[in-house]
């Protein structure tokens, strides 16, 4: 099936996020959608699915215009889908969310799922997917869910498959198994769209690829263009490359974590028994699938779970136990990983914003009454250090751009004498200039001789910024190796095997470039590091 | 999306570590049992009459001593209390068959205790039970309307107003035509008419469900109190007279001991319940329809992707649970008493919305939660027959109270749909 995509024009409003598109599809193809968040590739496929009406242009399958009122009618017409969030139910089993909306029934509209169970057992077995239609989706690992996702839509005969940003929640190695399946699936003869801001994977898997910037195609170029010319293509300047820090000064250790343990919900530990130190001028970054205990592990830090057991240590005080207020008066920073949900007051102005963990405090209140005067120029004098681009310091957080937000985060979170300095995910949902400024300045809170813990779910950017890397699995530490660690070894970690073991395994013992995992480092571009927002 | 939000959800991961709720709750409730059962235990024989003189099938009575049950009963509820200490410090979860055998001897405990302490130490189980159900049939109704719209992601607090225009409907139009099968029809759309309201306003319009659902009892309360105190009362014998169902005795079966009144000796209205609580059950586990119902009450993006329209399916599911809370309505006055009254459903539907969540949104669990509520009620008046010493304004505390510890205390963590009172907007 020709699947051809001729002047789409989606807007909102004012805002374009699709401007005359062109895009020709082929049976057998891997072509590949690649841009930065935002930059409307997800629009285009939501049109494309029959989600979004467009506002102008239109859709030819073979060669024939069509309409889709719904994603119904785009899956009659032979398109599946595979969200970046997955549209599975999770109290569902596989099979019924299999079946959801094409379900076989017997008299009376009882469903007959054994139809469906043998569907899923034949595509599974075709393509090596091992999954169980009665599985609770629940309980599936993600990389599981996306191929339960994939077999939707096979077994409704999809001959377009269209997979949005797949590979963001994936390790490593279910990345490899994924881009496998994409291969089979290309021989098969189906037709993939693959979105994705991630320069590495894009190359490897593509035929062709249109790369998409502000809502408009800015070219079509072949798999074979280096990466730097990708990374401006779709940035739309020369990009800087690696961050070239200088190489760490530990000085004595100051914080250190024992035996941290923080109960869950089912009797399993999302935080399992974890110690480790960080040393005055030293970056420890801590790696892992999202969802392997990194959240609680920041938390637990900072005093927000009350079960959590073991020994957290700064300075030879013990944190645990104490008040989340008193532990940032012993001069912990922190950058909550949702900035949107634990950063900022969206609807309080940036000044305010600046000093939400201070407010109380000389020289912003004295007594009861707060000094909005000096909020304000502590503000401005912000803004400018921050290069934070905005109006007024006096406007709404909400109303500035990811990175922006960040950087008036980070900006409340420097500003004070710190002794650990933590960030979750420091440049999620950032833009690639945002991207370099933060580094730098993480690597200047380092420099300055404080412990820096930075929780991130990018390889790219763990290597960039790590002197030392931690891997939690299952909320166990698997291990913390140096920064230098290899992809390789340092996605075997992620799936679950300890440092030795992944050392044992993986092509980390003799360093020689193979494949993904040696791609020299100035090839990496920041522009990569750009996951994807959290829409929740 | 559901990834992300299960792993970093704070709620689930404080409610996690150990519990001693249970524990507590089953010490102080051990301690009562030994003070007022055991120790206060009154040394009369309480006598359960399992069958009635007029019965064709005649069972003995059960008799039972009733200081020997109490302190039976106490140290049985000790040791379920100590052995959930242990199984909670140990770090377990506390076994649900212990939980199960705590609460039938409790109740055991207090029903002898109870009857014990009357004036006439004998009641009739067969009318004790058939009374509970004969109770629990709003309740019933007005649960499974919750069931079919939170299911579908609407939450339904309008459940008291749907049971009151059902009554009222039922009354009036029963009365007029001189049906009572006309008023159950009237009921069930009178039901709808509240229910297209709620669908408009919450799946149209985006209002606040659970606003636009308190706003809709009042409204009913309002209107159906305006015109019963002016057109019911200007000629009750026209509009406020209604011939009651009549009761389809089912014979031989219905001559069976305990059960049989309850199962073959109903009302159209009766035998109605148990059909719609089986039928609703089946439909929504083991139909298309029900899968598609589910699936957009958990994850109404997901049904969307696959071609279901979640705003439709919500807004037909909200009006069937109109028309069968407009049925559980139409038992007040068809049924219960022959006579529309000002605010006669008094709170039972907010006592149905208590029993969805207790039988955790399931139809079956919504029946048995009903049945629970309407034993508490129904022994209320079965005690003040007997005459006990129990002051009435305890007794008539009970059911609620009931509510309250079954709500608060023995739910657990049950799990609501997902994308209950979010309206799904397409972006």
């Amino acid at each position: 099936m020709k699947l051809e995509l001729q002047g789409i024009t989606k807007r909102f409003g004012s805002l374009v996020a699709n401007d005359n598109i062109d895009l020709v599809v082929n049976p057998g193809q891997v072509h590949c959608l690649l841009g930065e968040n935002g930059a409307g590739k997800s629009t285009l496929m939501n049109v494309l699915y029959g989600l979004y009406e467009p506002t102008d242009g239109r859709i030819l399958v073979d060669g024939k215009p069509v309409t889709f009122r719904g994603p119904g009618d785009a899956m009659a017409a032979g398109i599946g889908m595979v969200h970046q969030h997955f549209m599975l139910i999770p109290v569902f089993t596989v099979a019924e969310n299999v079946a959801l909306g094409d379900e076989h029934t017997k008299a009376g509209g009882i469903l007959d799922l054994d139809k469906t169970r043998a569907r899923i057992r034949e595509i599974s077995d075709r393509y090596g997917f091992d999954v169980d239609p009665d599985a609770l989706v629940e309980d599936l690992p993600v990389g599981v869910q996306q191929r339960v996702e994939i077999i939707k839509a096979l077994v409704r005969k999809a001959e377009v498959l269209i997979l949005d940003e797949p590979t963001a929640v994936l390790t490593p190695q279910e990345t490899d198994e994924l881009i496998q399946i994409i291969e089979e699936l290309k021989a098969g003869g189906t037709a993939i769209v693959f979105i994705s801001h991630k320069l590495r994977e894009v190359k490897a898997v593509s035929d062709v690829i249109t790369v998409i910037r502000r809502g408009a195609v800015v070219g079509t170029v072949d798999p074979s263009a280096s990466t730097g010319e990708l990374a401006s293509m779709m940035v739309g300047r020369k990009v800087s490359l690696s961050l070239n820090k200088a190489p760490a000064t530990p000085g004595e250790t100051t914080f250190t974590v024992r035996n941290l343990t923080v109960p869950g919900a089912g009797g399993q530990n999302l935080v399992d028994n974890v110690s480790f130190d960080i040393s005055r001028g030293e970056i420890l970054a801590v790696a892992g699938v999202q969802g392997n205990g990194q959240t609680e592990l920041t938390e637990a830090i900072l005093g927000l779970h009350p079960h959590a057991s073991g020994s957290v240590r700064l300075n030879g005080r013990e944190l645990l136990g104490m008040k989340v207020k008193d532990i940032i008066r012993e001069g912990v920073g922190f950058v909550p990983e949702d900035r949107k949900v634990d950063g900022l007051v969206g609807s309080f102005s940036i000044a305010e914003n600046m000093i939400l963990n201070w407010y109380n405090e000389p020289p912003f209140a004295k007594g009861l009454a707060m000094k909005p005067a000096v909020v304000l120029k502590n503000a401005r004098e912000k803004v400018a250090e921050f290069d934070v681009r905005t109006q007024s310091a006096e406007a709404p957080v909400s109303t500035l751009s990811g990175g922006n937000q960040q950087k008036v985060v980070l900006a409340r979170e420097l500003s004070r004498p710190l002794n650990l300095f933590i960030a979750s995910q420091p440049t999620r949902g950032v833009d690639v200039g945002s991207i370099e400024f933060l580094h730098k300045r993480i690597v200047a809170e380092r420099d300055g001789g404080t412990p820096v813990m930075i929780v991130s779910t990018e390889l790219d950017e763990i290597s960039e910024l790590a002197d030392r890397i931690a891997v939690l699995h299952g909320g166990e530490l698997m291990g913390v190796v140096p920064g230098d660690t290899s992809r390789d070894v340092l996605g075997l970690m992620m799936a679950g095997m300890t440092a030795e073991e992944a050392l044992g395994q993986g092509p980390g013992q003799n360093p020689t470039p193979a494949g993904e995992g040696g791609t020299a480092a100035g090839e990496r571009i920041s522009g990569e590091h750009a996951a994807g927002e959290e829409t929740r | 999306m559901s990834i992300a939000a299960t792993v970093t959800d704070p709620g689930v991961t404080g409610s996690s570590v150990k519990s001693w709720k249970a524990p507590i709750g089953f010490g102080f409730g051990a301690l009562l049992a030994l003070f007022v059962f055991a120790i206060g235990g009154p040394a009369t024989t309480a006598v359960f009459r399992v069958s009635d003189d007029s019965d064709r099938f005649r069972l003995a009575d059960i008799a039972l001593p009733a200081n020997v049950v109490g302190w039976v009963v106490a140290l049985a509820l000790i040791a379920i209390a100590v052995y959930s200490f242990l199984q909670i410090r140990r770090g377990d979860r506390i076994n649900r068959w212990a939980g199960i055998a705590y609460a039938v001897l409790f109740v055991v405990g207090f029903l002898t205790w109870v009857v014990g302490i009357a004036d006439r130490p004998s009641i009739s189980l067969a009318g004790l039970v058939a009374g509970s159900v004969t109770l629990a049939i709003p309740l019933i109704f007005g649960s499974l309307s919750g069931v079919l719209c939170e299911r579908v992601g609407v939450v339904n607090i309008a459940i008291e107003g749907q049971l009151l225009s059902g009554a009222f409907a039922a009354a009036v139009a029963a009365s007029i035509s001189g049906s009572a099968y006309v008023g159950l029809l009237a009921a069930a759309f009178a039901g709808v008419l509240v229910s297209l309201i709620l669908a408009i306003f919450s799946i149209k319009y985006l209002v606040n469900q659970i606003i636009v659902g308190v706003v809709l009892n009042v409204l009913v309360s309002g209107l159906t109190g305006f015109l019963a105190s002016t057109l019911l009362s200007r000629d009750s014998a026209t509009f406020n007279s209604p011939p009651g169902l009549p009761e389809v005795r089912i014979p031989l079966l219905a001559d069976i001991p305990v059960i049989g009144p309850i199962l073959f000796q109903q009302t159209i209205v009766g035998y109605l319940m148990y059909v719609a609580v089986i039928v609703i059950w089946l439909g929504l586990f083991r139909t298309r329809w029900g899968l598609r119902v589910r699936a957009v009450g958990e994850h109404p993006q997901a049904a969307d992707t696959m071609g279901i329209k979640v705003n439709a399916t919500r807004f037909w599911n909200v009006l069937l649970g109109g028309a069968v809370a407009g049925f559980g309505g139409a038992f007040f006055t068809l049924v219960s008493v022959s006579t529309f009254t000002r605010d006669m459903t008094a709170g039972q539907g907010y006592i149905a919305l208590a029993a969805l969540i207790f039988g955790r949104w399931n139809p079956i669990g919504a029946f048995f939660a009903a049945l629970l509520f309407g034993f508490a009620t129904n022994l209320r008046f079965v005690l003040s027959i007997i005459g006990t010493d129990v002051p009435s304004q305890f007794l008539a505390m009970l059911p609620y109270i009931v509510t309250i510890l079954a709500v608060a205390g023995l739910v657990g963590r049950s799990r609501p749909p997902a994308a209950g009172g979010i309206p799904y907007v397409k972006e």
